[in-house]
């Protein structure tokens, strides 16, 4: 082992140092150019169109995704067109599963006399103001949490019992408490996302490696540096998933809201059919 | 060579629920300005620990931590955040942040201690110039391989312009090659900027081949077994170029038997406890 080091850098070495000096210099060493070419090749090897084998490879990718969109489509047609057929010739009675054909008519008369844009609209507000104070009040309390490890621990078992309440069971107390009106139904869509982001936000925060943290002390960072340097930066990723699975949840929230307390928006549509039909 | 940094009786315990674990005994050393040591011990007998300390991110339970000015008159104690600012830290691993450009991962240190100006920039530029890393300013950390990875958060760390660098085996997630590739650059780059540097290391070899003095520390709890102080009849030699002197093979082997020692008293101290 320790031959062959010498035989390779021997000649360097004679170059590089000189006896009786502790200069060493940097050296611009084959090494790094070495490295340097090896990134540029790989940085050209991502454009495409270098040989026949990886147009074959694009053209297969290509190929591929024209195969999946095609599917999705076709799933979707067939799936409305047996709903039809099924009603059409009888084997499912219409009135009660509807048809695909029903569905237009009622949209297009619904669109006609504006109705649905004025439902649809108030149900999107609702749902997207609730989302965004979930957004802000989610990571605020996940960031105060993080801050202080006290009342993290203090608040935990309440966070977890608030999380699993049946939410859609605080809807007829919270039109009690702030009336049937639209801050109640945002209220409402908020109840069913806020917890569990909170939650989700917060364990996230706290699984960051703890060597990553201790470097931003060791550049004399505070814990300040520590969360907006490492902390939010760094559970982006996290932030972006837990936040894609709360506007579902916010759009619940607000439909529950809305067949309880709410003379607009698609929960009272939904409501007013059914009690029309019974 | 003048001192820079005296440890006096340093001492440092752990505490947890299941009880005290004393971590370091009476521990002191002095530090030469511009001299490069390496600290070797048996794995877990608290040498990262001694770096904190030194660094201020702990505090000594008792004893002190001094940082010999320049003037040589008046002194600072550890957690002194004058002092603090004289010392870099460079951890196992580069932590290099993947949402930040090989730039930005830099600059981290200094837009910490908003201390960004022209002058640095410059200073960063030339760093990035001498070490080869120009081309990859704002390439994603990922997309260096290892050596490169470790020489910009060496950067990282020297941008701060400390005068005492602190290396906890900043060379052992590397593979053996570009280990030895790596010590070289390191071991360039501090003797050009006249750094003093302590390097925690459980490599035998990467101790001898790097140091001017190798403190070898006892098992937890750990303190001073012995001091070696490494002559080599050429000076100025790379890390690389040590490892074929016979002088290497010698202080390899001192240190080896000093470390043996260790293991065959291990059952029998274990045994009395």
């Amino acid at each position: 082992m320790r031959k062959s080091f010498r035989l390779k850098r021997n000649a360097a070495e004679a170059e590089r140092v000189t006896p009786g000096n502790r200069e060493h210099e940097v050296q611009t060493s084959k090494g790094w150019e070495c490295e340097v070419q090896a990134y540029e090749i790989a940085q050209r090897g991502q454009k495409p169109g270098t040989s026949e084998a990886q147009h074959r490879y694009l053209r297969s990718l290509r190929s591929r995704q024209y195969r999946v969109a095609a599917a999705r489509i076709l799933i979707f047609v067939l799936f409305l067109a047996v709903w039809e057929t099924a009603v059409r010739l009888g084997w499912i009675d219409g009135f009660i599963f509807s048809s695909p054909s029903r569905v237009a008519r009622t949209f297009c008369a619904m669109w006609k006399d504006g109705s649905i844009f004025l439902h649809a609209g108030v149900t999107l507000v609702e749902t997207l103001v609730s989302f965004g104070c979930v957004v802000l009040l989610g990571i605020g309390a996940a960031v105060l949490l993080w801050y202080n490890t006290e009342l993290s621990e203090i608040l935990e078992p309440y966070l977890v019992v608030l999380n699993s309440l049946p939410k859609s069971a605080l809807a007829p107390l919270l039109i009690v408490w702030l009336g049937a009106n639209m801050r109640t139904i945002i209220v409402a869509g908020m109840s069913v996302a806020i917890f569990g982001s909170i939650l989700n936000l917060y364990t996230g925060f706290n699984e960051m490696d703890p060597d990553k943290i201790k470097l931003i002390y060791t550049l004399q960072g505070t814990k300040r540096d520590v969360l907006t340097k490492v902390i939010l930066p760094g559970t982006v990723p996290l932030l972006i998933s837990v936040m894609k699975v709360n506007i579902g949840l916010c759009l619940v929230g607000v439909v529950i809201g809305e067949f309880i307390g709410a003379r607009q928006g698609l929960g009272y549509l939904i409501i007013y059919g059914s009690q029309v039909f019974t | 060579m003048k001192p820079l940094l005296e440890l006096i009786d340093v001492c440092y315990s752990y505490h947890s629920k299941g009880g005290e674990t004393p971590a370091l005994q009476n521990i002191s050393f002095q530090v030469r300005q511009g001299e490069f040591i390496a600290l070797v011990g048996p794995s877990g007998c608290g040498k990262s620990t001694l770096l904190s300390l030194i660094s201020g991110l702990l505090v000594p339970e008792s004893g002190s931590i001094q940082f010999v000015r320049s003037s040589g008159e008046n002194s600072d104690t550890a957690t002194d955040s004058a002092m603090r600012g004289k010392i870099g830290y460079m951890l196992q691993k580069d932590h290099l942040f993947e949402w930040r450009t090989v730039y930005r991962n830099i600059t981290l240190g200094l837009e910490i201690q908003h201390r960004l100006d022209e002058e640095s920039r410059a200073r960063i530029d030339k760093m990035l110039r001498d070490y080869g890393l120009e081309r990859f300013r704002s390439a994603r950390p990922s997309e260096l391989s290892g050596g490169m990875r470790q020489r910009a958060a060496l950067i990282r760390t020297l941008a701060l312009e400390p005068e005492l660098l602190l290396l906890d085996e900043p060379f052992s997630a590397l593979d053996f090659q570009t280990r030895l590739a790596v010590c070289d650059d390191v071991s360039a780059i501090l003797h050009r900027e006249k750094k003093t540097a302590i390097l925690v290391t459980h490599d035998l070899s990467e101790a001898v081949s790097m140091a001017d003095r190798i403190i070898i520390l006892t098992k937890r709890p750990a303190r001073i077994r012995n001091i070696l102080e490494l002559k080599f009849e050429e000076s100025g030699l790379t890390p690389l170029a040590r490892r074929s002197t016979r002088e290497f093979q010698k202080y390899f082997n001192l240190l080896w038997e000093e470390m043996r020692d260790y293991e065959e008293e291990l059952p029998i101290e274990e045994e009395r406890s």
